[in-house]
């Protein structure tokens, strides 16, 4: 193309010589702030390319002199958070745990990351507010099976409940009685035991209910029906039911027996974990204090299923 | 067709860039109103930081304190916790609306006199009068090459004004922590990186805007003067150019020779020398004009001069400009100042500061807020009542501690008790120690008997001990299970 270049009158701006038409392009320069931004970004994107990856390869990309990622990011930043626990951790580690409340600082410390590690572990089957369902115990309230003080809640949490590949677990086993009592039996003994709580009147029925609480159930239940924590047998008195308290299920009860597990957490969690469950759970209303001399946690789940069983025997 | 002639005309460059200004002193009536502005807002800024106030031995004795760490805000009696909020709020709206008052009143007066931008800019140039001498110095050194004492001067100058700027920059972080503190900490590099970062930030934009920027901010970047523009009406004061009386100007010795031909302007330019935006005010109003009135201050010092009446530029309404021009009496300016415009900005404005003075006065120092538990809504207890959780807030906006009393009202046979108290000795009300100015949380659990309806209202009521406090108090909802007969 001949050069036409010529500089347009009413701007002072050079054409770049083409003319279609006779519509011509002017050659007007970028602005100067543009063109020392536009070089800025490509000095800019030169350092990034080399400093972090960037290019796609096969199976990954180039890695960046400064070896960035960000997995080693979350990595460091995990690290780091680790490290700022590690003063609450340790002490945690080194606290016992029936000692956890008279300290007030570790035991919010404990609740609060019992509160994270709950919402994580136990929700799936005592619910994301500790309400339990059916079957589930309800973890706000003053109803414990298996004992509700610190000590006792950090056991369960470490050794479960019938838990068959651990010889620590919490155990026991109801029988069932379907074969053992006859119908009209089992109907006189829940009817007694509802009658305990206030759910039926006293009766003829209930009375021959008694005979046989005193005869089957009272070794494990208590001959006044308010449980036993060492087996996990409920308080038949209250109104708190795990199960129900109708006639219905209590009846179903009687005949099949219940035994709820727990899986124990000691070979899943670390024992800090563990500890602040235990302090989250005792937080929810219902914690006991620990009774007047601490019991070594053994004496507690150290009761042979065996025991138990030649009792319920009788 | 061809007889159309092609355009001739040179468009405008899409950018302007900036001419000099070099404004000249002056002095004048309008000059010294300018000084003492100067000179109260300028202490303001400087000084309020370093005025103590003593509220006792739990809040900081800082007069006039922005804790956003702690998140108070403290100005003399008055301290302000964050859900107070909306007293910032109306402060900065009374603010707005005094603006439009001031502008529908007397026009850009903000502007002019009290605008940080101006006030600094005019600071920095009396420093930079003082460095480089009046108007034509200046010129003359701008357009000197560079040797030994332009290089000189510019340094000594850009060292006078980034002093000026970092003092700027200094006292603003001052207003946000104990300021003998933060000097010290300051000093010895213990300062948190954000107030270096903010002093730093607050110095550049204080020595690029001050002194360089200047009349370009008001005019390019400044939404307000646009703003004003759209605010001011035929009865605002504008400095006017009275150009019935001033035209034809010409030159004294033009005018001198043939008064009838003349006007007052005798054209000596002195109302374009002192002018720091660099405006002609005799073209008309402009939005370059911040209405700072030097011009008017010059042009009077020459009429007296070649004795003729002041007031040849001066503060004029519009509608006033048409009367005097077409031969009639301006308005007395007590009239244009009260007309239903600004009575009615006047009143807005009044309201809210009433407002606010009134629930200042009214507000209680002693707040509760009671958030119930939401899962589990209740629990049933073994002995079959019903248990409801709550989490409390108390918060003691007092600067010293004080016992809060919580009771319960309209719940039959309720008792409570706290996450570190038992149920065996629950009661109907529980007391806390609540740290001075603190919020007090807590877990509070109340029973009740299962007899009742299923959500009964009920009120949780905290107060004081010391007696003398109105207390605080909440309705909530007690829950109990549906009744399943």
């Amino acid at each position: 193309m001949s050069d036409k270049k010529r500089i347009d009158q009413p701007t002072g701006t050079e054409t770049v010589g083409h003319e279609w038409d006779g519509i011509e392009e002017l050659d007007t320069p970028m602005p100067r702030w543009w063109v020392i931004s536009f070089w800025a970004c490509i000095v800019w994107g030169i350092g990034y390319l080399i400093l972090y990856p960037a290019i796609p390869m096969a199976n990954s990309a180039t890695r960046g002199v400064l070896n960035w990622t960000s997995r080693g990011e979350l990595d460091a930043e995990m690290k780091a958070e680790t490290l700022r626990r590690a003063p609450i951790t340790s002490a945690l580690a080194s606290i016992p745990v029936e000692q956890l409340a008279g300290n007030e600082r570790l035991y919010q410390a404990a609740v609060e990351g019992g509160r994270a590690a709950f919402k994580v572990h136990c929700v799936q089957c005592h619910g994301s507010g500790a309400a339990g369902s059916k079957g589930y115990p309800n973890l706000n309230d003053d109803d414990w099976l298996w004992g509700g003080d610190l000590n006792a809640i950090h056991v369960t949490l470490t050794h479960g409940i019938r838990q068959p590949d651990h010889d620590e677990t919490r155990f026991s086993q109801m029988p069932a009685f379907a074969g053992v009592l006859s119908t009209g039996e089992i109907d006189a003994v829940t009817s007694y035991v509802r009658s305990l709580s206030g759910l039926e009147k006293a009766s003829a029925n209930t009375a021959a209910g008694a005979t046989i609480f005193g005869n089957n159930c009272a070794s494990c239940h208590g001959a006044d029906g308010k449980g036993m924590r060492e087996f996990g047998a409920p308080n038949l008195t209250d109104g708190i039911w795990l199960y129900g308290g109708d006639k219905a299920t209590l009846t179903a009860t009687v005949n099949q027996a219940r035994y709820g597990v727990m899986p124990r957490w000691n070979n899943r969690l670390d024992p800090v974990t563990i500890k602040m469950l235990a302090a989250y759970v005792h937080s929810l209303g219902g914690g006991e204090e620990a009774p007047a001399p601490v019991t070594a946690p053994v004496a507690v789940s150290g009761t042979s299923p065996a025991k138990v069983a030649t009792n319920v025997g009788n | 067709m061809s007889g159309i002639e092609p355009l001739k005309v040179q468009q405008p460059a899409l950018y302007e860039g900036r001419r000099g200004v070099y404004p000249k002193a002056v002095d004048g009536f309008f000059r010294r109103m300018k000084w003492v502005i100067m000179a109260v807002t300028l202490a303001i800024y400087y000084i309020t930081p370093w005025i103590r106030w003593d509220r006792g031995q739990y809040a900081p004795d800082q007069a006039v304190l922005v804790d956003l760490a702690n998140r108070r805000f403290y100005m003399f009696q008055i301290e302000i916790w964050p859900h107070e909020f909306y007293y910032v709020v109306g402060l900065l709206i009374m603010a707005g609306i005094g603006l439009f008052l001031v502008t529908s009143a007397v026009g850009r007066a903000w502007c002019g006199y009290a605008c940080p931008q101006t006030v600094w800019t005019d600071l920095f140039q009396h420093v930079e009068r003082f460095i480089d001498g009046d108007r034509n110095a200046q010129i003359r050194l701008e357009k000197a090459s560079w040797g030994v004492e332009k290089i000189s001067k510019r340094l000594t100058k850009w060292a006078a004004w980034l002093f000026i700027a970092f003092w700027t920059g200094g006292a603003w972080i001052m207003y946000f922590a104990d300021a003998p503190t933060l000097v010290r900490e300051f000093w010895s590099g213990e300062a948190a990186t954000v107030a270096y970062a903010t002093v730093g930030i607050l110095t550049a934009t204080t020595f690029i805007f001050g002194g360089f920027m200047r009349e370009q901010v008001c005019i390019y970047m400044c939404p307000w003067p646009r703003i004003q523009t759209a605010m001011m009406d035929e009865k605002s004061l504008l400095v006017t150019y009275k150009d019935w009386r001033g035209e034809q100007r010409g030159s004294l010795k033009q005018a001198q020779a043939n008064p009838q031909a003349f006007g007052d302007c005798i054209d000596c330019n002195q109302c374009v020398a002192v002018c720091p935006t660099g405006i002609d005010i005799r073209e008309g109003p402009q939005i370059g004009c911040i209405t700072c009135a030097l011009c008017i201050d010059a042009c009077d010092k020459v009429m007296a001069q070649i004795g003729k009446p002041r007031g040849l530029i001066d503060y004029c309404t519009l509608d006033d400009a048409v009367a005097v021009k077409s031969g009639r009496q301006a308005n007395p300016p007590l009239k244009t100042l009260f007309r239903p415009r600004t009575i009615v900005y006047f009143g807005i404005w009044a309201s809210i500061g009433l407002a606010m003075l009134f629930t200042l006065g009214q507000r209680t120092r002693l707040d509760l807020s009671v958030q119930p538990d939401r899962n589990p809504v209740y629990v049933r207890l073994s002995d079959g009542a019903i248990r409801n959780n709550f989490t409390l807030k108390i918060r003691n906006m007092e600067t010293r501690p004080r016992i809060v009393d919580v009771t319960i009202n309209g719940l039959s046979g309720a008792v409570m008790w706290t996450a570190d108290g038992k149920r065996e000795f629950a009661k109907q009300s529980v007391n806390f120690a609540v740290a001075p100015d603190a919020v007090h949380k807590v877990r509070l659990f109340i029973a009740a008997p299962p007899e009742g309806e299923e959500r009964t209202e009920f009120r949780i009521t905290t107060r004081a001990r010391s007696g003398d406090e109105r207390g605080d108090s909440d309705t909530v909802i007690f829950e109990r299970p549906e009744t399943e007969e």
